[in-house]
């Protein structure tokens, strides 16, 4: 089934407000946790809200229904977003969010799969992620099923060898049911990506492994689904897209900023960045968080 | 005396016992498993001859998947395919798999609770003049530490057939063991088999000392019982194929009754098999213990029978370790 992925002007409001409302859940859990990253989940706000929100196929009511679309999240350290995500999206009550990293909480600072329903995957040590969505996709596509495979990877990720590993296999497979996004926000812990150690260029690098290669500012809710609908348009190749995403968006104190890359709010900050989130858009209902 | 329920090959002290590899098992093993569950499928790291894999991908080429030289990608593709419901196996030599993916292993298979089929080929010494680079020595620790992961070692072929038709009914990760040289097939098709279930293979009238063995060195324990039975020191003979879950009743037994244990593996002897009994009589029975293996020190080069005897894993070997703990104790 293709489904029709345009969207109207008052839809895409709809899907702008709900990413602030997850910008600021996610603010709140890692005040609340004490410990985590801002930077990549804020930056990825808007893709995860795309996809819970409008691209995925799912039933938040039956997590493991087996049409599902599967959102495999390879970085996995970002997964506060997905929490939030899937909390507004009605996974679980958005106030379990603040049980984030707590002992005995669903919520592990790094997602386990068999802790809480809807995960497809347990992640955080990087560079495991695409292996595990080509086993996914290589196996549906064994059975005929239609189902698509996503993938969330993050560019500071693109140094782990075994990520070539994969790239190499879903390129000699041309698994075109997977689509894989790379949150290309440039910064990882000890610096920007560049200095770290270069990726450019990521395009022609994936290119060579037999992709087919997307670029879209990943803040733009409307042009990242405009860009997965093209991406699923494409059945010679797997896809890319390289989501270029701003990290710790919607807080212009901390955007960009590397510094954030792995630490949270403390409850002050937290206060302050939410003020910012609201008096940026304006659209969160007041009662809210 | 030879355990009669352990049904062992009528020849099986004859010189004329056929040897064969247990990677073997692992050709047929998958090949039956293969036809009994369409889930069941092969991934092999560009070792498919070697591996035996091969002996799949000739009856079910569209379920044997090449990865290339790729233990990471391995292991974590075959995660994928376990989460889409397949019964991946994954075959490679046990120094890259489970020794190069270890972490692939123990996020994506082990934390995961997926149920993939570890498959370790040329375990041990015994792999003979590729060397100390090849030789894994470390794998029966590194797999028996990780929550929820069951380890076995196939003491020959045709227990290696039937622990892989085992593991493909199992649902959860497994690692499995394979030796590169040929050792005797001693056991048979009607010898029983049981993940978690030690099989006594020998039971001396009044036993003196246990012996507990686990891979093909459990043939050498049947060789040494028979050669101490002719001096009058009886024995206990247990084939611990399951290194993980141990079976504790058949252990504890066994160090009840003959009051004396030596192990026996073909792996360093910190953190394997000798390593695991020790933990278990230590709280449970403690019995003066010998543990034979390999003493924290990498292989070489030579043949599979003089790295054996080279590093105290001979039948003398074992013969003499059970004597010491005699005129110990």
């Amino acid at each position: 089934m293709v489904r029709i992925m345009s969207l109207t002007d008052v839809e895409l409001k709809e899907l702008e407000t709900r990413a602030e409302a997850i910008r600021e859940t996610i603010v709140s859990m890692l005040v609340a946790a004490g410990s985590g990253h801002t930077a990549g989940p804020l930056g990825m706000a808007d893709i995860f809200t795309a996809f819970y929100f409008h691209i995925l196929q799912q039933d938040p009511l039956h997590p493991d229904w087996e049409e599902r679309d599967r959102l495999i999240l390879s970085n996995g350290h970002i997964v506060p977003v997905r929490y939030a995500a899937m909390a507004h999206a009605g996974y679980f009550p958005v106030k379990e969010c603040l049980t984030l990293r707590k002992l005995g909480s669903r919520l592990q600072g790094h997602p386990e799969r068999t802790k809480l329903p809807g995960l497809e995957t347990t992640s955080g040590p990087l560079g495991e992620g695409l292996s595990q969505a080509a086993g996914i996709a290589y196996a549906l596509r064994m059975d005929n099923k239609k189902n698509h495979v996503y993938v969330v990877m993050g560019d500071g990720e693109q140094d782990e060898g075994s990520v070539w590993e994969a790239a190499m296999f879903v390129g000699k497979h041309a698994l075109s049911n997977i689509t894989a996004v790379i949150d290309r926000n440039n910064i990882q812990i000890d610096g920007m990506t560049e200095d770290v150690m270069p990726l450019e260029s990521l395009r022609a690098r994936y290119e060579a492994f037999n992709w087919h290669v997307l670029e879209v500012n990943g803040n733009d809710i409307r042009a990242f689904i405009t860009t997965v609908d093209e991406a699923k348009s494409i059945y010679e190749k797997p896809t890319l897209i390289i989501a270029h995403t701003v990290p710790g968006k919607g807080i212009p104190d901390i955007e960009s900023d590397y510094h954030w890359h792995g630490k949270p709010p403390s409850k002050e900050e937290g206060r302050r960045f939410i003020k910012e989130l609201r008096s940026l858009k304006g659209k969160v209902p007041h009662e809210y968080a | 005396m030879l355990n009669p329920a352990a049904k062992l090959s009528a020849k099986v002290f004859a010189p004329d016992l056929v040897q064969k590899p247990t990677r073997d098992g692992f050709g047929t093993g998958t090949v039956e498993a293969g036809k009994a569950d369409a889930r069941v499928i092969v991934l092999c790291a560009d070792l498919s001859e070697s591996t035996r894999a091969e002996w799949f991908e000739k009856e079910s080429p569209e379920r044997f998947i090449e990865v290339g030289i790729a233990e990471q990608n391995m292991a974590a593709l075959a995660a994928g395919f376990a989460a889409a419901g397949k019964i991946p196996f994954i075959a490679s030599y046990a120094a890259f798999n489970p020794g190069r993916n270890y972490e692939h292993i123990r996020t994506t298979i082990a934390l995961n609770k997926q149920p993939v089929k570890i498959c370790g080929m040329h375990a041990g010494v015994s792999v003979g003049p590729d060397g100390a680079t090849h030789q894994m020595l470390e794998d029966l620790g590194l797999m028996r530490m990780l929550p929820g992961m069951t380890v076995v070692n196939p003491t020959d072929a045709e227990e290696a057939r039937k622990a892989v038709v085992a593991a493909a009914k199992t649902n959860g990760p497994i690692y499995l063991r394979f030796a590169r040289s040929a050792t005797p097939v001693f056991t048979t098709p009607e010898t029983p088999f049981t993940i978690g279930k030690a099989l006594m293979l020998w039971e001396s009238e009044k036993p003196q000392v246990a012996l507990l063995a686990t891979g093909p060195m459990a043939y050498r324990a049947l060789a040494a019982a028979r050669a101490l039975e002719a001096e009058h020191v009886g024995t206990i003979v247990l084939n611990v194929h399951t290194v993980k879950p141990l079976d504790a009743e058949a252990i504890v037994a066994a160090a009840k009754r003959a009051g004396r244990v030596v192990t026996i593996e073909e792996h360093q002897v910190a953190g394997g098999f000798g390593s695991a009994v020790a933990e278990l009589l230590s709280t449970e029975h403690p019995v003066p213990l010998r543990r034979l293996g390999i003493q924290d020190q990498f292989g070489q080069s030579g043949e599979p029978e003089e790295l054996l005897e080279h590093y105290g894993l001979g039948v003398s070997h074992i013969i003499a370790a059970a004597r010491a703990l005699l005129h110990a104790v």
